[in-house]
This record gives C-alpha cells, sequence and structure tokens, in this order.
C-alpha cells in the first residue's frame, strides 16, 4: 500500500513538474495576467473607485467577495475556537 | 530568609509599577493607531485586517500587564462575542443592500442612491464600510483567540506570577 501511495504521489509531482513547463515565466510582461488584468486595474482603479491606493481597491472593490471569504474564515476560526475550548460553568 | 523572600518581592513590585504605568501610556495610542491604519487604508498601505490585529495587541498587551479581569471590565465576553459577529454584519449587509438597491452583490457604485456622494465616492465610501466590518471581526476574534488558549477556555488567571 506504502508503494502505491508513493507511486501516486511520484506520479502527481512529475505532472505538475510538467505542467509548469508551460507557465509565463515570472514577471513575464507579455503573459496573460500582464497584459489584460494588471493594466486595466493600473489605469481603471482610481477613476472608478476614487481610491489612490490600488491595493485596497482590488482587495475590497474589484475582489470583495475573496475578502468577504477571509472574513468568515476568521470569523470560523474564532467561533471554533470559543467551542472546542471556553469552559461555561 | 525573610528578608530575601520580602526584597524579591519589592523588586517584582517595581517591575509591576513600571509595567503598568508605560502600559496605561501607551495603549490609549495604540488604539489610535489601530483606527488610523483602518480609516487610512485608502491612502497608505493598512485597512481592517491590519488595523484590527493593532486593536487586538493593545487589548493583548492589557491582559499581559494587569489581567484578564482588568481587561473584561473593558471589554466583557460577551460584547467581544458580539463584535465578532458584527463585523461580518456589516459586510454582507453592505453586500445585501447593493443587491437591494439592484446592483449585484457588493457592487458599492449603485450606493449614490442612497449616499451624497457620485458613484466613483460612492465606492470609495463602501471599500470605508468593508474595512470597517472587518477591522471589527479581526479584532473581537484575535482577543477571544488569545484568551480561550491563554487561559485554556477558563477565562481567568493562574497563578500570580
Amino acid at each position: 500500500m506504502k508503494v502505491l501511495a508513493l507511486i501516486a504521489v511520484l506520479l502527481t509531482t512529475a505532472m505538475l513538474g510538467y505542467a509548469t513547463l508551460d507557465m509565463p515565466g515570472w514577471g513575464d510582461p507579455s503573459s496573460p495576467a500582464s497584459t489584460h488584468v494588471s493594466p486595466v486595474y493600473i489605469q481603471e482603479a482610481y477613476k472608478k473607485t476614487a481610491t489612490p491606493n490600488i491595493v485596497t481597491a482590488v482587495l475590497a472593490d474589484y475582489r470583495s467577495y475573496d475578502t468577504l471569504g477571509e472574513t468568515v474564515v476568521i470569523f470560523t476560526a474564532g467561533v471554533v475556537c470559543m467551542m472546542l475550548l471556553r469552559k461555561v460553568k | 530568609m525573610h528578608d530575601a523572600a520580602k526584597e524579591s518581592k519589592m523588586i517584582r513590585d517595581f517591575e509591576n509599577i513600571i509595567i503598568k504605568t508605560v502600559c496605561r501610556a501607551i495603549i490609549p495610542f495604540i488604539q489610535l493607531y489601530g483606527l488610523y491604519v483602518i480609516a487610512h487604508g485608502h491612502y497608505s498601505p493598512g485597512g481592517g485586517f491590519q488595523g484590527g490585529c493593532i486593536l487586538a495587541a493593545s487589548f493583548i498587551l492589557m491582559v499581559l500587564a494587569y489581567d484578564i479581569k482588568e481587561m473584561k471590565k473593558r471589554m466583557s465576553e460577551k460584547i467581544n462575542t458580539i463584535l465578532c459577529s458584527t463585523g461580518v454584519i456589516i459586510y454582507t449587509g453592505i453586500g445585501l443592500l447593493c443587491v437591494i438597491l439592484g446592483a449585484n452583490f457588493l457592487d458599492y457604485g449603485i450606493l449614490e442612491i442612497i449616499l451624497p456622494a457620485d458613484a466613483e465616492h460612492s465606492r470609495s465610501l463602501g471599500i470605508l464600510g468593508v474595512e470597517i466590518g472587518v477591522g471589527f471581526t479581526v479584532m473581537a476574534v484575535m482577543v477571544s483567540i488569545f484568551l480561550n488558549i491563554a487561559s485554556a477556555g477558563e477565562h481567568e488567571d493562574g497563578e500570580q506570577g
């Protein structure tokens, strides 16, 4: 069984390693992310949100679903910690 | 032997006085800085997560310098638990308000109907609103987790050290 698991892990590693060969180079200016998404954020963020800090505009406006998820994760961690540890007399 | 014990107690008391006085002096400034980081997220690095952590750090410093009882006089467990969920409710409430006004979830531009601002500044204010919500939740959860882990769920102080 352990041998099977090892083979599965090695196979997945090889597949993932092979898949990275198709990725654009790090910081490549002609990659899709740099030609479609980033320029729009940089050019439009201030005009559309009146927020000089692009990071805040992307975090809380363009990707606010993501931030909502992060907040709920923190909330869930707090509630679970309370449920597991808190002793009520 | 008796003198030595008395002397060491004296030293401990003096250390306590220094720590407590310094903490009493700097805790308001830490909290003010936390509020600044939340409110200034539009112009500088910062926002709800960082500001909430700084606010929580001020309460944790209060627990370290004084004790849990003293901190709970300022913020009781009930208020802390309410603040935990208030932040998420503020966030989703702003999102639902956008839906009610006829836009997509969390599309703050539509808030110009009820805010005295144009669409761009409504977005800016919407961002500020959700950052405040995030700040509430992060602060309350950090304090709650710290208290639960530090006192093993008792919320009481151990031996005075």
